[in-house]
């Protein structure tokens, strides 16, 4: 890589040195090219198959900017669709959710059906012969799939596979999903938030171990104060733990944590009562998995990165986060909380307390969060000082969570998609 | 004996006073408000007539997290609000709805101004609370801040006590 002042970053593996260009942060020039390098061509989240369990229900979702429709059809069909009105733009769906059979435009009032079907067109009898209803179906993502209930959708139509896409994601998404034998839901309730910060600053924030004690120290203290264990438990030292690649800019940590975990990781301010629940709990896991599987699915946490922009952290409860640049400096993200669709009342609610604790735009940790990216990007301003370092751990040969193995994983490869195409056409000029 | 409702007045001083204790930052003179076993919540802005036990709220805290909220405010390490930023609550429209055994209950709306860094973030909506008579003062059991913004978008966050 050429170490000149346009390169977006720096990979010198010999020297253990790994540079990020501040431009990819501030650039107006770079979010529109990773519009189209990055957001029309990768495999992007839109929704989970819990979120529309019933014939006809569907969820307003914007994914990559697009305004589109997540809808289980009366065949029981989960699609998506673009929720643009075929006959002049108008959205055709108003609503943040619900049940229909039909979506009406209520410009025209053309009607689809809850598969995308025109099957209404007031004064039909003006259009032509040339004119047929089946070419003005909602349209639809070239693409749409779905691994274990997350489902994806992607803009080029010669993507590689949502299977293939995912490579070595999958083992943690598996370790996320067999966390119920009937399924995981999205729970009610969606946290609508923003940061005044570039979006590839969260990328980078949501499985950042180095930052863990310093940023949310105040976390740690809470968890002390209301009688968590935290010997032989401290981030910055955990008795297990791994940063790995997972290919096509994945990557995920892996670690044993302090905090209490409700799927099946007692601690104290659990209360007693409920011990002897977790024990059992966990003695199904270990009969279904076998010992070394649950003890990764119950005792251990995960921050998983999907490239680009899907974050599954798998932590003191499990957050579903995915974000989009509005501009260079502003993102929108939204967030939900996953769980075990046969969850009971009262662990579904202790599983709800331990996210907030951390989580979301009011817990003791995510709002410390948006402030440090903010904070970087008004520290950007500074031009001069040109670049960021992302090198730590760079020549352990097993990197820790508090390395940044897993922000190289990213960056490789969102330069690989923002710098390849430039070398194809360069070729062809040639 | 039902419990008897206070006038709208007294509403509003306890109300009114609250605000100014949180817009001066006075966190523990806030706590003194409260009940010993007060709750305090903020519903996520799509389901505000959710429950906590079953709907992801931005906040719901109990008397233990409040108190530990205040201290982490309080504390050099609660970054989003080092240094502190500045609000103003604008309290209105107060209602001493009813009695429901001895909660009184009472409504008001309110716009909140937070400035910090030269932006203004404006969070609106309306509050829910439970009041209960504590000797000759009325005091605080359960506070519920329900947003009307759609999203907290530009605010990014609830880092102070709304």
């Amino acid at each position: 890589m050429a170490k000149s002042a346009e390169s977006f970053i720096i990979d010198d593996q010999e020297a253990g040195l790994f540079r990020v260009n501040r431009r990819v942060f501030t650039d107006p020039e770079c979010l529109a090219e990773e519009r189209r390098r990055v957001f029309d061509k990768c495999w992007f989240y839109v929704g989970h198959q819990s979120e529309v369990p019933h014939e006809g229900d569907y969820r307003s979702r914007n994914v990559t900017g697009r305004p589109m429709i997540l809808v289980r059809g009366d065949d029981s069909v989960v699609r998506v669709l673009l929720n643009t009105c075929t006959h002049r733009g108008s959205l055709v769906c108003r609503q943040k959710s619900g049940n229909a059979r039909t979506f009406q435009c209520p410009y025209h009032a053309w009607t689809f059906n809850s598969r995308g079907q025109l099957v209404g067109v007031p004064g039909e009898d003006s259009y032509s012969d040339a004119f047929k209803r089946d070419d003005m179906a909602l349209a639809a993502p070239p693409q749409v799939d779905h691994y274990r209930g997350f489902i994806f959708a992607c803009f080029d139509p010669a993507a590689d596979s949502l299977h293939d896409y995912l490579a070595g994601a999958r083992e943690y998404l598996d370790l996320v999903a067999d966390q119920s034998e009937l399924g995981m839901k999205i729970v009610a309730g969606q946290q609508s938030y923003s940061a005044r910060a570039n979006w590839k600053l969260l990328v980078e924030n949501s499985y950042d171990g180095y930052h863990g004690l310093p940023t949310h120290q105040r976390y740690f203290s809470f968890l002390s104060d209301i009688g968590v264990d935290m010997k032989g438990r401290d981030v910055a030292a955990p008795s297990y733990q791994k940063a790995v690649d997972l290919g096509n800019g994945h990557a995920v940590l892996e670690y044993q944590s302090a905090w209490g975990r409700p799927i099946a990781h007692w601690v104290a301010p659990f209360g007693e009562h409920r011990k002897s629940h977790f024990e059992e709990v966990r003695r199904q896991f270990d009969e279904r998995f076998g010992p070394e599987r649950a003890r990764r699915i119950c005792e251990t946490s995960r921050n998983l990165g999907i490239f680009p922009n899907l974050v599954i952290n798998d932590i003191m409860a499990i957050t579903v986060r995915t974000f989009y640049p509005v501009s260079p400096d502003y993102m929108e993200v939204n967030a939900w909380a996953l769980a075990p669709a046969d969850e009971s009342a009262e662990d579904s609610a202790l599983r709800l307390d331990n996210f907030l604790t951390f989580l979301g735009p009011g817990g003791f940790a995510t709002p410390d969060d948006v402030d440090m990216l903010e904070s970087c990007q008004r520290g950007f301003a500074n031009h001069e000082v040109g670049w960021s370092d992302i090198s730590r751990g760079m020549k352990r040969e097993h990197p820790s969570i508090t390395d940044e193995l897993q922000m190289r994983a990213f960056w490789r490869r969102w330069n690989q998609l923002m710098t390849e195409p430039q070398l194809k056409r360069a070729r062809k000029a040639a | 004996m039902s419990t008897q409702l206070p006038s709208r007045q007294e509403a509003e001083d306890l109300l009114y006073k609250e605000a100014a204790l949180l817009d001066e930052w006075r966190l523990d003179e806030w706590l003194e408000l409260l009940t010993e076993d007060a709750t305090y919540e903020i519903p996520p802005t799509d389901v505000p007539e959710g429950d906590s036990r079953n709907t992801l709220f931005i906040i719901a805290d109990d008397a233990l997290r409040i108190r530990s909220r205040v201290k982490q405010l309080l504390g050099k390490a609660a970054w989003a609000e080092n240094p502190h930023s500045r609000t103003r609550r604008m309290i209105s429209n107060v209602r001493v709805v009813a009695a429901e055994g001895e909660n009184i209950l009472v409504t008001a709306n309110f716009a909140v101004f937070r400035m910090r860094y030269e932006s203004v973030d404006t969070y609106i909506g309306h509050y829910d609370y439970k009041l209960v008579r504590a000797a000759n003062d009325l005091r605080i059991r359960e506070r519920r801040a329900v947003l009307d913004n759609e999203a907290l978008r530009p605010h990014g966050k609830i880092s102070f006590i709304l």
